[in-house]
C-alpha cells in the first residue's frame, strides 16, 4: 500500500490514486476530519458533490462540509440549522433593541429642540 | 406460503424513490410521505438514505421530525449554493448582526448625547456612561464607524459565534 494514502483512502482501505479526488482536501495527518465527513454525508456523495464543483472551490466546499459535518455529530437533531436560528433570534432581538434605541434618539432630539427653541423667546 | 412483511398501503416518499417495498416499520415513512418525494430526493442526494437512516435511528422518536426538517434545510441550502452550504447562511447572519451591533453602538452614542451627560461630544471618550455602554459592544467593533476595520475577520470564525 502507498504509504502516502490520504486520509479517505486509509479509512477506506483502498489504494490512493494519483488522481484522488480526496488527496488535495484530507492529509493524511487529520484522519478525524475524513472520518467526521463520512459519518454523516458518505464517501460517495462527497466525491460527487467535488466532482460537480471547480477546482478552485473544492477546497472551501470541503470546509464547509466539513464543519456542517461536525455540528450534525455534536447536535444530530438540528446541526448547523440550530447556529442559523439561534442568529436569527438574536438578529431580532437585536433589530427590536436598535428600533427602540432609534425612537429614544428621536424623542431626545425633539425635546433638545424645544428648549433651544424656548430658549431664543426668552 | 413464504413469510413476508405485509405490503404497506402506500409507499413513503423514501420507498417509492428507493423503488422498495415500504414496511408498516418504514423508519422514513413517518417523516416523508408520499407527496414529500422531491423532499426525500434531495435529503437523499445530499446525505444518502443510509445516513439519514442512521441518524433518525440515533434520535429519540419525539425529536425525529425535527431532525428529518433540519436535515431537509441543510440538504436544500446545500444544493442551491454547492460550495459554502448553510455556512453562507451564518456567515451572512453573522455579517449582519456585526451591522446591527454597529448601528446600535452609534444609537446609544447619539442617546448618550443628547441626554446631557457631556455637552460635547468629543468628551464622550472618556465618560464612564459611555464606557458603561461600550462594555456591551467590543471597542474594535466601533472602529467600523470609519470603515477601517473589515467584517470579513469576522466570518467563518464558526469555532466561537460571538453571539451563543
Amino acid at each position: 500500500m502507498n504509504p502516502k494514502r490520504c486520509a479517505a483512502c486509509k479509512y477506506l482501505r483502498r489504494r490512493c490514486p494519483k488522481d484522488c479526488i480526496f488527496a488535495p482536501y484530507f492529509p493524511p495527518n487529520d484522519p478525524a476530519k475524513f472520518a467526521c465527513i463520512h459519518r454523516i454525508y458518505g464517501a460517495g456523495n462527497v466525491s460527487k458533490m467535488l466532482q460537480q464543483l471547480p477546482d478552485q472551490t473544492r477546497a472551501e466546499a470541503v470546509e464547509s462540509l466539513c464543519f456542517e459535518a461536525k455540528c450534525r455529530v455534536d447536535d444530530p437533531v438540528y446541526g448547523c440549522v440550530g447556529i442559523i436560528h439561534l442568529l436569527q433570534t438574536q438578529i431580532q432581538n437585536a433589530q427590536n433593541e436598535l428600533a427602540k434605541t432609534q425612537a429614544e434618539v428621536a424623542v431626545a432630539q425633539t425635546k433638545v429642540g424645544q428648549t433651544q427653541n424656548s430658549d431664543q423667546f426668552m | 406460503m413464504r413469510g413476508h412483511e405485509p405490503r404497506s398501503s402506500s409507499s413513503c416518499a423514501a420507498c417509492k424513490l428507493l423503488k422498495r417495498r415500504c414496511t408498516p416499520t418504514c423508519i422514513f415513512a413517518p417523516y416523508f410521505r408520499s407527496s414529500d418525494l422531491i423532499t426525500f430526493a434531495k435529503v437523499h442526494k445530499v446525505f444518502g438514505a443510509s445516513n439519514v437512516s442512521k441518524l433518525l435511528g440515533e434520535v429519540p422518536e419525539e425529536q425525529r421530525q425535527e431532525t428529518v426538517n433540519s436535515l431537509a434545510y441543510e440538504a436544500e441550502v446545500r444544493l442551491k449554493d454547492p460550495v459554502y452550504g448553510c455556512i453562507g447562511a451564518i456567515a451572512s447572519l453573522q455579517k449582519k448582526m456585526l451591522e446591527l451591533q454597529h448601528d446600535l453602538a452609534v444609537a446609544r452614542t447619539r442617546l448618550l448625547a443628547h441626554s446631557g451627560v457631556s455637552n460635547h461630544v468629543s468628551q464622550l471618550d472618556n465618560s464612564p456612561e459611555l464606557a458603561a455602554f461600550l462594555d456591551l459592544v467590543p471597542y474594535s467593533d466601533l472602529m467600523l464607524l470609519d470603515g477601517s476595520t473589515s467584517l470579513d475577520a469576522y466570518l467563518y470564525d464558526l469555532g466561537q459565534p460571538p453571539f451563543v
